[in-house]
């Protein structure tokens, strides 16, 4: 039990502010497909400029996970088809029903538990690419 | 205090999402909330019929748990540490969701033209949601992650392949808004 507590507290932090910053909100997606505010390009611009800076410092210093290993990143598999075919299914549904999986679970913690039914269904699409997986482009 | 209760601004909820990304790397792991869907599948039994889900699940509990985290975080967020909602849209938002039928933008995270039990329980809302949960769990994976594991992580990281997932979601997201919403609404 103990080894697990502090991915509990990570991920509470993360569903804090994910909540607290509006971006669980389906009105913060709609605005920000519709180019209408800066809000959310703003939390995804500073979290990537942010990590591109703690990246590279922990390259630089050399730094160690806690499992004695430097810190790296697990890197994506080359090519282009599944990420642009892929991509743009998971935006189609992204901006339909307003949440990505993260808010996805967060939205239960805030007592919108009509939340479930996309998330049985995001369930259900995984399960179907596994099964599809080997007649995909990829 | 009354920080604390208002929404927080972009500039702050961006690096703390840095900081997740940068903890869960550092304990070994990494950020990827969709990775969740694929271990739910196997705990579900999935691993017996397709080869994708033949995993130890038990190795991935630790993301399970950042998820019940995640979902704790919300209730705290809710409950303690929000004033009520109002979310402060654009007024072009406002007006434009007007024109499709969402009223009171704002008023509450999800609109309940969509997600009340009423519109849940309508054709026209389960068809809704159920496609568009479906695209999302079937594209995150297809593309290999989503939010957190390519636009936050993989872009983060410099990655090529995370920049084209990301250029994916804007296609097929703005697809959505611009084309396909005024049919559906």
């Amino acid at each position: 039990m103990k080894k697990f507590v502090k991915f509990f507290i990570v991920g509470m932090f993360f569903g804090i502010v994910l909540t607290k910053s509006e971006a669980v909100s389906w009105y913060r997606i709609f605005e920000m497909f519709k180019f209408q505010s800066f809000h959310m390009y703003g939390i995804i611009g500073t979290a990537v400029i942010t990590g591109v800076l703690l990246l590279s410092l922990a390259k630089m210093m050399k730094v160690k996970a806690t499992n004695g290993s430097l810190l790296r990143v697990p890197l994506k598999e080359l090519g282009y088809k599944r990420y642009i075919i892929g991509g743009t299914l998971f935006g189609l549904g992204w901006a339909l029903c307003g949440a990505c999986p993260g808010p996805m679970y967060i939205l239960i913690g805030t007592g919108a538990f009509s939340i479930v039914v996309v998330l049985t269904a995001a369930i259900f699409g995984t399960y179907l690419y596994g099964v599809l997986k080997d007649k995909l482009p990829h | 205090m009354d920080i604390i209760f208002q929404p927080w601004p972009w500039y702050v909820s961006g690096p703390i999402i840095a900081i997740v990304m940068f903890l869960l790397l550092y304990f070994g792991k990494t950020f990827g909330m969709s990775s969740n869907l694929k271990t739910l599948c196997a705990i579900g039994g999935a691993g017996k019929r397709v080869a994708f889900f033949d995993f130890n699940w038990k190795s991935q509990r630790w993301n399970l748990v950042v998820v019940l985290g995640a979902i704790f975080g919300g209730f705290i967020a809710h409950q303690f540490l929000s004033n009520p909602i109002n979310i402060d849209l654009n007024e072009d938002t406002i007006a434009d969701l007007s024109t499709l039928g969402f009223n009171n933008a704002g008023q509450s995270l999800l609109p309940p033209e969509l997600f009340s039990w009423d519109a849940v329980f309508s054709w026209k809302g389960i068809l809704i949601l159920t496609i568009g949960g479906f695209l999302v769990g079937f594209g995150t994976r297809y593309a290999g992650g989503c939010t957190s594991g390519h636009a936050i992580t993989g872009l983060s990281s410099l990655q090529l392949p995370s920049l084209i997932a990301v250029i994916g979601f804007f296609i097929g997201g703005l697809i959505m808004i611009h084309l396909i919403y005024p049919i559906l609404f």
